[in-house]
């Protein structure tokens, strides 16, 4: 009864990585025990949550969806562990969400990194209400996403930054948010 | 000079390794362990009449299957009951593994020990359980009937039942001039954090045998205590360590699980590493649920809307078992009060076994089915009268001169509920400030005749916080200058790691960067109770406190002798000991910590300034004071009096659709009082979070089962935990009502959001509706079936509500 | 919740996959986008011990936009037909349907074909399909065929494709000209399936007066309900068509069932709200149609 091994070629944060996995490896399995990036969470292992997206070939899927050994045909997996830039600096929503206190647990976080980072290379300058909706397919218990919904205009605003400015004068050009006033009727 | 860190929005110091991949969850441990799976019950109640494994044995990677048969000991006897009650009259816990019957569906019947999950959930599988097929108990009608009775012996469901009266509440309700009786129900949710629970252990058989445990709980020292007792192990040979924890609402404060238990013990059984991650699957069926009540009110009340007696009867489903006791009906009891004096009050509670998953805590814990009761009676008393509701609840408040005020009850810590502070007329002041309460009538007339319906609600709450018996905390100043911190409970995002770093370096005048701060590790503090009742920044911030100011004076006794001062004249500023006025004169930290203990060898050019022949010695005493440690640390235990009180009020603004009954929140405003803020921040992400859970509590969530027992929506796809789009903006404001009971000055902040949720959302939705809502959650299939009832007279009419409060206002 | 083991083949042209899943029979389950099939093989509701991943097929990952209509390839994710532009300008109704298909996330990967051989009762793109009067081309080992959308969908989660039949491409055909087209549903969540959800297309002739109307519903019948509601508004104009008796037509054909999300009653009565709310919004699309391009403001509020 064992199981047949096929050996697959993963490239995931630019680094190609040989495995042999059972056909029925998820790829969230993989990236978390085979390879140990285990930045990846698993919160439902139904595709609803989200907490396992990564960004195939740049675009946000659900790895918990995808069998390692189809995940082999793209050309390249980026998990939380890759958003970075080069030097190690984070990447801006990274920093994002850090300053507007996106995260409580925390397990929840790495998705949704994955999925905004994702979005803002199509969406550079998301409304309120846009930022809203990206993030609307990805569970987190801890926060109301309020502050989410934040992180990812603070991304956009620092992402404008850099790329202007490069990630030293981002910082100094897009001075962090100020505490929202409220009041009155919608 | 530094600024004070209490009350700054500090960045959170947990957030680097979270947002990078670098958190350790649960199940990012042990890469190497063997994963275990459990053959679980599909039924709802049954007797076991044969388990078949033989088909499981040739599942390639299979280690071990075990059956009850397979336990001795304590392992075969039940879990333990873990807070015993006078009120209990039949305390029912599960075994480790079923031994004959099945009480709830998910109940762990096996358990499986294989290469991988894969392979273990292959034999699983394949093993093969020949049940009988006994009566589900499903709702607390049912239960309280007991035609089917859950447990055998038992001649009816009741587990608990309590009746707690201050004064005469029956007599006082009929003399009252008015009385009113409300039937209220309260659906299940739960706390459904993303990461379930799970277990991974270690067992070493050198020297007698040592186990290291980690688990995804609240508690560190509860799942040592308890798992040593099953294993008959000594404390001393069991360490338990939290790793990050992704997310609890109070699910994870009970333990032993059984898988708990299990997992550990088939770790010494093997002599190999054994991990088990609850998937989500098993996460609705096996873990815990909470809310389900039902509760019928009778209030007598004055002309002025006062109430003089009022009368609370109480059905609470426990589910199956009764681990965690009668905590959750006990706070619905007594926590149901509010900010109110209720005249005479009697509270009933019976508490019922059904063939369910357990119910035990979930964030709030009892309290949002109490506020419930409370503001579902204030609105109904308003419309009875014709008065504002905002003046009713005015009329009942206790004011700020009467704090402490003695409610006359015992509270769920076994401790008189005396509030120690509050300003409930304030409170009741900003919340309609903030959200406009006396415009709203010109604001429904607009929307009137643009053909929508809007409405408005509001509830307000007391909650109980930061419950002994006790935290401790230690702290220590390294040779380099770092501090470490350590306390007992367990942290599960709440920031523990910054909010007590925030403490040690407002009190010891070091900077945050210089601070490390650990939780929930028995190798650092063996002495802890755990993470629930909103009590982490209360007890283990208020221990923290007293720990970091007994390190403070040791520093500065130590460097006032080094720096020949007084350690009156002595500050400490930016991890730098100097005399006030004159910063040259002075020493760093790390220095002060190589004075602190005397050395004999030396390590490195910081010990070799602490050895024997370094410098000046004083021949007339030893090395170490009389009375004093090495080392440069500093320990301490909080244990409070009684509970400090936080206070709040949420008001609402909601939509409903007139065609589709869809509810929408078009404004959700919370003022909120715990006193003393030691990171706003983190309070309002607190808020945020509880406000969320109390939207899916009232809209959105609850545990849909069957008549035979079956959860019919255990997934994501069906239990409905909102997303982004369903969660409004929540607008703050904060009240800070510092408690005279610890030195922080602090009340319990996490569970607060959710509290008042379902109250205010269902008065928002009545007020737009024109009906009684008597029922949460509230669906739009139901709320469109509410608009049918009502069209046939089958429900009342709430009457027109008056446009404007009274002037007469004594708040 | 992992997958039960299964034997995998990635083959690289169409007639290795044909022969490769016949030769599988009844066990043997084509992987496309996986965002149906991979939850249901995770909670081992689903074990086929057979996986035939086409994801490795050329040629099949295609929009092909011509003046008759759209023909989607079986690789096509959601998220490139919906940010297909022609396509969108030809059937509208492919982006008005795809933006209503869970999330986007999940749009990534999933395949608007794969969704539509998946035939749930209350997924989107099946009804788009069947209100169109599309087709499905699929290859079996004895060739090439299409079926229409009539025929296609026979049950929840049941159609007209034979064992060992693969489908290679859905063909949406453009509406008359002087249509207009809407999909509109309520759930309980953004993304969740809905408890009700209606597409219609509406055609108007040069005097702006309805030459047909038809609508489908989803979550309200075992398979997309295509009514037609010509009887209740052909020849009104828009403004003064009577939607409520449109309304009473899908009453008499829908037949929804109780779940725990929604009643049976709830669901019928959100699909006379959503007929009402679907045909009023196609025609105003089929109102802009006819004008051309240019603000217009004929009609609609009058209509409700």
């Amino acid at each position: 009864m064992t199981e047949e091994l096929h050996e697959i070629r993963l490239r995931v944060n630019g680094i190609v990585h040989t495995v042999s996995v059972p056909a029925r490896r998820l790829l969230s399995d993989c990236l978390r025990h085979d390879l140990g990036l285990t930045g990846t969470h698993v919160g439902c292992e139904h595709g609803v949550c989200g907490a396992c997206t990564v960004l195939v070939d740049g675009r946000p899927m659900r790895s918990c969806l995808m069998f390692a050994v189809s995940a082999a045909q793209h050309e390249d997996i980026t998990t939380v562990e890759g958003l970075a830039g080069p030097g190690g600096e984070p990447h801006p929503v990274q920093r994002a969400f850090a300053e507007c206190h996106a995260l409580q647990c925390g397990f929840c976080t790495p998705g949704f990194l994955t999925l905004i980072a994702g979005y803002l290379e199509d969406n550079p300058d998301p409304s309120e209400e846009e930022a809203r909706e990206a993030v609307s397919g990805n569970l987190c218990r801890c926060t109301g996403y309020q502050n989410i919904v934040s992180a990812v205009q603070r991304a956009a605003e620092l992402r404008t930054a850099e790329v202007v400015g490069g990630p030293a004068r981002a910082a100094e050009e897009a001075p962090a948010p100020q505490p929202h006033s409220e009041g009155g009727h919608q | 000079m530094s600024t004070r860190l209490l009350g700054a929005p500090v960045q959170r110091t947990e957030d680097r390794r979270l947002t990078t991949g670098g958190g350790s969850f649960l199940d990012d441990l042990g890469s190497d362990a063997c994963a275990a799976a459990f053959v679980r019950s599909p039924h709802a109640h049954a007797r076991i009449r044969d388990i078949d494994v033989m088909d499981a044995l040739d599942v390639d990677g299979l280690i071990a299957v075990y059956t009850y048969d397979d336990l001795t000991g304590p392992m075969a006897e039940p879990l333990p009951l873990l807070i015993p009650h006078p009120s209990i009259i039949d305390g029912r816990t599960p075994y480790a593994l079923a031994r004959e019957y099945v009480h709830h569906v998910g109940e762990p019947v096996a358990m499986v020990v294989a290469r991988d999950r894969y392979a273990a959930e292959d034999a699983v599988e394949r093993i093969r359980v020949d049940y009988e097929i006994l009566d589900a108990v499903v709702g607390v009608e049912k239960a309280m009937q007991a035609d089917r009775i859950v447990h055998e012996g038992m001649a009816d469901n009741v587990a608990a039942h309590l009746v707690q009266e201050v004064g005469d509440a029956p007599a006082a309700i009929g003399a009252a001039p008015n009385t009113l009786e409300l039937d209220l129900e309260i659906e299940r949710s739960a706390s459904i954090p993303m990461e379930g629970r799970g277990v991974y252990a270690r067992w070493d058989s050198a020297r007698g045998g040592g186990l290291r445990l980690y688990s995804s709980t609240q508690t560190a020292t509860g799942v040592r205590a308890a798992v040593a007792a099953k294993l008959e192990l000594q404390l001393g040979q069991v360490e338990v360590v939290v790793p990050d924890v992704g997310g609890g609402f109070g699910l994870k404060i009970v333990h032993p699980w059984p898988e708990e238990v299990m997992v550990p013990w088939a770790a010494r059984q093997l002599d190999r590493e054994i991990k088990w991650t609850e998937d989500r699957r098993e996460h609705f069926v096996a873990s815990a649920h909470e809310r389900g009540q039902q509760q019928r009110v009778r209030v007598g009340f004055d002309d002025g809307g006062r109430i003089l007696g009022l009368d609370v009867q109480i059905l609470h489903d426990n589910g199956a078992y009764l681990p965690y006791g009668v905590i959750v009906p006990i706070v619905t009891s007594t926590q149901l009060l509010g900010p109110y004096k209720p005249g005479a009050y009697r509270v009933e509670f019976h508490s019922l076994y059904t063939t369910t998953a357990i119910v035990t805590p979930y964030r709030g814990a009892g309290r949002p089915q109490g506020v419930f009761a409370m503001e579902r009676t204030m609105d109904a008393i308003a419309d009875h009268l014709g008065k504002d509701r905002v003046d009713v609840r005015a009329a009942n408040v206790i004011k700020p001169d009467e704090m402490p005020y003695d409610q006359g009850m015992l509270f769920q810590d076994g401790r008189p509920l005396i509030y120690d502070s509050g300003d409930y007329p304030k409170m009741l002041r900003m919340i309609t400030d903030l959200v406009g309460w006396d415009d709203f009538e010109e604001y429904r007339e607009q929307a009137r005749a643009q053909g929508r319906r809007v409405g408005i609600g509001l509830a307000c709450y007391v909650e109980g916080t930061g419950p002994g018996p006790y935290e401790g905390g230690h702290v220590q100043v390294e040779t380099s200058g770092k501090v470490r911190v350590a306390t007992g409970l367990t942290s599960q995002g709440q920031g523990h790691e910054t909010a007590l770093a925030q403490v040690v370096a407002d009190k010891l005048g070091v900077p945050m960067s210089d601070i490390e701060v650990t939780t929930g590790d028995t190798r650092r503090m063996g002495y802890s109770v755990g993470t629930f009742a909103s009590r982490g920044a209360v007890t283990s911030g208020s221990a923290v406190a007293m720990a970091t100011v007994r390190l403070r004076d040791k520093v500065l006794k130590i460097a006032a002798d080094a720096l020949e001062a007084d350690p009156g004249d002595l500050e400490i500023i930016d991890g730098r000991v100097q005399v006030k006025g004159s910063p040259a004169q002075g020493m760093e930290l790390g220095t002060v910590a190589v004075l602190s203990n005397p050395l004999r060898y030396a390590f490195d050019a910081a010990s070799a300034a602490a050895t024997q022949f370094s410098g000046a010695a004083d021949y007339d005493r030893p090395p170490v004071p009389e009375d004093e440690a090495p080392g440069l640390e500093g320990t301490d235990f909080y244990s409070p009096l009684r509970c400090t009180f936080a206070s709040g009020a949420h008001a609402v603004i909601v939509e409903t659709d007139p065609a589709t009954a869809e509810v929408r929140i078009l404004r959700y405003c919370v003022v909120h009082d715990c006193g003393n803020l030691i990171n706003p921040t983190l309070v309002e992400g607190q808020v945020h979070g509880g406000v969320a859970q109390g939207v899916a509590g009232a809209l959105y969530e609850r545990m849909a089962y069957d008549e035979g027992g079956q959860l019919l929506n255990a997934s994501f796809m069906d239990f409905l935990m909102p997303y982004a789009s369903e969660v409004p903006r929540i607008e703050i404001d904060h009240l800070e009502t510092p408690s005279p009971l610890n030195p922080l000055g602090v009340k319990g902040a996490g569970e607060a959001g959710v509290i008042p949720a379902s109250a205010a959302i269902a008065a928002a939705v009545e007020d737009a509706e024109g009906f009684r809502i008597d029922q949460m959650p509230i669906s739009p299939s139901e709320l469109f079936h509410l608009r049918r009832r009502h069209a046939r007279g089958e429900i009342a009419s709430v009457p027109r509500r008056p446009a404007h409060r009274s002037l007469t206002k004594e708040n | 919740m992992k997958p039960s083991a299964f034997t995998y083949h990635a083959p690289t042209s169409l007639d290795d996959a044909v022969r490769v899943l016949a030769e599988a029979g009844p066990d043997g389950k084509v992987l496309a986008g996986g965002q149906s099939l991979i939850p249901m093989m995770n909670m081992r509701l689903a074990a086929p011990a057979v996986l035939v991943d086409i994801n490795r097929l050329p040629g099949l990952d295609t929009v092909r936009v011509d003046t008759g209509g759209v023909r989607v390839g079986a690789l096509v994710r959601h998220t490139d037909l919906e940010d297909d532009a022609q396509a969108a300008r030809t059937v509208p109704l492919l982006r008005q349907g795809l933006r209503l298909v869970a999330h986007p996330v999940i749009r990534n990967r999933g395949t608007t074909v794969g969704s539509i051989v998946h035939a749930d009762p209350s997924a989107e793109m099946p009804a788009v399909l069947a209100l169109l009067g599309g087709s499905m081309e699929v290859r079996g080992p004895s060739g090439t065929r299409s079926v229409g959308a009539a025929d296609f969908f026979t049950g929840p989660l049941e159609t007209g494709m034979a064992e060992g039949e693969i489908a290679v491409s859905a063909y949406f055909p453009r509406p008359a000209p002087g249509s207009g087209t809407a999909f509109v549903e309520i759930a309980r969540r953004s993304g969740d399936y809905a408890m009700c959800g209606v597409a219609a297309v509406v055609t108007l002739d040069a005097d702006l007066r309805i030459t047909a109307a038809r609508c489908c519903y989803i979550s309200v019948a075992p398979v997309p309900l295509v009514v037609d509601m010509a009887e209740a508004v052909v020849g009104a104009v828009p403004a003064s068509a009577d939607l409520s008796a449109a309304a009473d037509l899908a009453a008499d054909r829908i037949e929804p069932e109780d779940d725990i999300h929604a009643s049976a009653d709830y669901r019928a009565h959100l699909a006379r709200v959503l007929t009402e709310r679907a045909l009023a919004e196609a025609a105003e699309a089929a109102l802009r149609e006819t004008a051309g391009p240019g603000p217009h403001t004929t009609g609609i509020g009058a209509m409700r």
